[in-house]
């Protein structure tokens, strides 16, 4: 294992209502949160390559964990999305290494297709900042029931040297989908888009 | 369908020169444009809300082109998007989802047809709620030094019965961008992609 792992928080959310109205079964999507130490922390380093492969790592550990808290084979997953936070003596790009070039590939082969693009987002931050993890159809980006977003923190991450890597995933879309739009049931799944 | 009430804008605007590494030649700017509206549908479930959805469309557009305006009228600087919103705690998931089609709308007619799909992000929240925007390349979405995000909120916002919506720009890649994949100069362009 390259990546130096502090902490692993798993965050697994049930929505049973909403608006007052049972959800039947609930949606459920789940996000798997590793918090790592950053080996370029402190200091300009040009080649990003170790937090290329660490991110490699993480994706195939974090989806096989949030599946588990799902208590799903990964092929039964509906949407994705991963989020990196970077502490405060980092830079964004390190979270761009982690996410970008490696991560999605275990993340696919866990999931067994995902056509689509893994929407992200990255940001820096100190302990508790709230990640906004993006989620969207895993084999088709334009399905609207799907498009949504899972909110994680860890009160004491990242600290100024470490972060946070999420990868959420769902067995679901929105709790009451009703904006129309392109549905689960119409994807073609080729392209990635529709 | 109700009409739109605004009580508040906001419009913020980040330079970025620099993040340790080398100073960037031109810094890259985010800009984004907030505005909190009524939820015409909190505290009580609605079933159709559709149509809220075309009433939202002039607000989509004047807050696009105050963007553009803050990076001086010039709406081919534009290289990133991303869209948010966060409901207010009387209103739910689903009306955030509303803004899917007027906030990519807005995008397009006034950047002059960008092709990838406007990566997005939702939440239930209170006043001081923020949430991080994703952001991609406006027209290829694998574009990897285009992959990004801001982070923004309101103090006083949302109230319970309010929906904040957000859209955000940016001029560039991440100011150290170097983890490969993808470069904006080998975009094909056709769909919305690659």
């Amino acid at each position: 294992m390259k990546a130096k792992i502090r902490k692993i928080a798993t965050f697994l959310e049930e929505t049973r209502t909403e608006a007052g109205r049972q959800i039947h079964p609930p949606t459920r999507r789940a996000a798997a949160v590793a918090v790592i130490e950053n080996p370029y922390a402190g200091q300009y380093v040009e080649d990003l390559s170790e937090l290329m492969a660490i991110g490699e790592e993480l994706g195939e550990l974090l989806t096989q964990k949030a599946v588990a808290a799902l208590g799903i084979p990964g092929p039964s997953a509906e949407s994705y999305g991963k989020a990196a936070a970077v502490g405060e003596n980092g830079e964004l790009e390190h979270a761009a290494a982690v996410l970008h070039p490696k991560l999605g590939t275990p993340v696919r082969r866990v999931l067994g297709k995902g056509a689509a693009l893994i929407p992200s987002s990255k940001k820096r931050g100190g302990p508790g900042v709230a990640l906004d993890i993006p989620l969207g159809h895993k084999d088709a980006a334009f399905v609207r029931s799907h498009f949504d977003g899972m909110e994680v923190r860890i009160n004491d991450a990242p600290r100024a040297n470490e972060i946070m890597v999420a990868i959420a995933v769902t067995d679901s879309g929105r709790p009451l989908a009703r904006v129309g739009g392109l549905t689960k049931d119409q994807i073609k799944g080729e392209d990635g888009l529709r | 369908m109700p009409e739109v009430r605004i009580r508040k804008r906001v419009l913020s605007v980040e330079e970025i020169f620099h993040e340790g590494g080398p100073t960037a030649e031109k810094p890259l700017r985010r800009v984004a444009a907030l505005a909190v509206i009524h939820n015409p549908f909190a505290g009580r479930y609605v079933e159709d809300i559709e149509g809220f959805m075309d009433d939202l469309k002039p607000l989509g557009l004047e807050m696009a082109k105050s963007l553009i305006a803050a990076l001086g009228n010039d709406a081919k600087v534009v290289e990133g998007y991303g869209k948010g919103a966060i409901v207010g705690t009387a209103g739910e998931l689903e009306h955030g989802a509303l803004w899917h089609v007027p906030g990519g709308y807005a995008m397009r007619e006034s950047l002059g047809g960008a092709k990838a799909i406007v990566a997005s992000t939702k939440k239930v929240g209170g006043p001081g709620t923020r949430v991080d925007v994703p952001i991609t390349h406006i027209n290829a979405s694998y574009v990897r030094s285009h992959f990004d995000a801001m982070e923004v909120g309101m103090a006083d916002a949302p109230r319970a019965d309010e929906i904040l919506l957000a859209l955000v720009m940016t001029t560039g890649p991440r100011v150290h961008a170097r983890v490969g994949g993808l470069k904006a100069s080998e975009i094909k362009g056709d769909d919305g992609l690659r």
